[in-house]
């Protein structure tokens, strides 16, 4: 796999996020809360994830001066959505200057069938993957940190869970697959050979593996973790609380303390209500933005 | 001897790689009391206003002051250097102040301007140390006490104050184990004392 001194930049960054909680945010003053709450990045948005599932509508890129108001109220780092495929977002969210970008189901994607070429770029990427192969197809392309798509603005974590889930017990079988089994493997996955070598050889992904999409409490956070996970994103779970700036406080915390239930218990007392969930399940087949993404 | 590495967030897995290569005793820390349980502290790289809030809330402040007193030794990398310095600007935050030097915050620009740099040190001679370079901040100031062993652009990148050594870049992202072998001296000499 590629591993010149550009990819190793863009990983590094993604190392620096580990054991930390990255927050959907869409103005100067929920950044602000944010990073008062010890986010170790946001995410610009227009929109949290909720709340385009429910306007509807072509979602795309946030606008730049709402993501150049968000750069300039906090020193974390400031991450941003593109369409899948839309590289010419991503050419300007490059040329702004945000620290990541995430090419992202949520938003409505611009090419059916081709994702970004991420390799062609100096800013690092993150990708949402349901299971092993689409996360190594990520990769394959070029990004530096892949994250489970979750149902986001869903606020249930079921399908974190199932996704985190799937990539980790692939990993775990690809590692005491026999060698010559590893091309059928490949093919299966519809993964590059190469990258199921490299995740047969060391039992993990060659890039940090994060948890999105309908994390709404200090436990849902420390279940990804516990699972596997090395950070987590919380897009609507947030600012869509009764008290955003408690529970952001409480999910720092669960995140740093996700293996000691005593801890937990201290970080899951009064938050106040959490946002409303959806069941998963209920949801038609064209309201899931899971499915996007190829 | 055993090593603690602060871990709260950041790549404190990687720190703890090194030292598992290295063959050294180590452990998270993520509770003031186990500071009686080592004799160093890493300070990962990562996010320093994170790390800086939760040593405030979980009442480290004083222990790690305590720690260092004992004569406990640290070992900063980026935003851990960020931390044991005694002035922060860019934007200002405080400082746990054990090692003389300023330090401006993201001093590089924001995540396009990260880089790899090769170069040699004072402390080791050849071949040049591998620095990866992570939004990484830059020290403005060293004090009179403080040793540079390694510099990027007229800019100090590694420095040696007593038992506290600080990179600006991240040695535990690279195979050179140098950096890392340093630090543990410190801690022996000191345990030694």
């Amino acid at each position: 796999m590629i591993m010149d001194d550009l990819f190793r930049v863009k990983v590094g960054l993604a190392e620096m996020l580990k054991g930390g909680v990255i927050m959907d945010v869409t103005n100067a003053e929920q950044a602000r809360i944010a990073e008062e709450a010890g986010a170790v990045a946001v995410m610009a948005l227009e929109r949290v994830p909720a709340d385009i599932r429910a306007q509807g509508g072509v979602a795309r890129m946030a606008s730049i001066k709402r993501i150049r108001e968000i750069m300039e109220a906090v020193s974390i780092p400031v991450m941003a959505k593109v369409r899948i495929g839309h590289f010419v977002e991503a050419q300007i969210l490059q040329e702004l200057g945000v620290d990541f970008i995430d090419e992202s189901e949520v938003l409505t994607p611009a090419d059916e069938e081709h994702h970004i070429d991420k390799h062609r770029f100096k800013v690092p990427f993150v990708c949402g993957a349901r299971d092993l192969g689409e996360a190594l197809r990520r990769i394959g392309e070029g990004a530096a940190m892949i994250r489970t798509k979750g149902e986001a603005g869903s606020g249930n974590i079921v399908e974190a869970v199932r996704h985190l889930r799937s990539v980790m017990d692939a990993i775990r079988r690809l590692t005491v697959l026999p060698k010559e089994e590893l091309m059928a493997e490949s093919k299966r996955l519809g993964a590059p050979y190469e990258l199921v070598q490299w995740v047969a050889e060391h039992g993990r992904l060659p890039v940090p593996n994060f948890a999105a999409g309908g994390i709404a409490t200090p436990a849902d956070a420390a279940l990804c973790m516990q699972l596997g996970a090395e950070a987590v994103f919380v897009g609507s779970g947030i600012f869509k609380s009764e008290d955003p700036a408690r529970r952001a406080r409480a999910i720092v915390k669960a995140v740093t303390y996700y293996n000691d239930p005593k801890m937990l218990l201290e970080a899951s007392e009064e938050l106040g209500e959490p946002m409303r969930g959806l069941d998963v399940s209920r949801l038609a087949k064209e309201e899931l933005l899971q499915t996007r993404g190829w | 001897m055993k090593i603690g590495v602060l871990a709260v967030q950041g790549d404190f897995a990687a720190h703890g790689r090194v030292l598992q290569q290295l063959g050294v005793p180590w452990c998270e820390v993520r509770h003031p009391e186990q500071l009686s349980e080592i004799s160093g502290l890493i300070l990962p790289g990562g996010e320093s206003t994170t790390m800086l809030k939760f040593l405030f809330e979980e009442g480290f402040l004083e222990p790690l002051q305590d720690f260092a007193r004992r004569g406990g030794a640290f070992f900063g990398t980026c935003a851990g250097a960020i931390l044991l310095a005694r002035e922060v600007t860019n934007p200002r935050q405080p400082s746990l102040g054990l090692l003389d030097i300023s330090v401006q915050r993201n001093a590089y620009g924001r995540q396009i301007n990260s880089f790899v740099d090769r170069a040699l040190s004072s402390a080791f001679g050849p071949p040049p140390l591998e620095m990866v370079y992570i939004r990484a901040p830059i020290i403005t100031r060293v004090g009179p006490g403080v040793d540079v062993l390694a510099e990027h652009g007229g800019h100090p990148v590694l420095v040696e104050q007593g038992r506290c050594l600080a990179a600006t870049f991240h040695p535990e992202l690279t195979e050179d184990r140098r950096v890392h072998q340093r630090f543990l001296q410190l801690v022996e000499a000191a345990s030694a004392r």
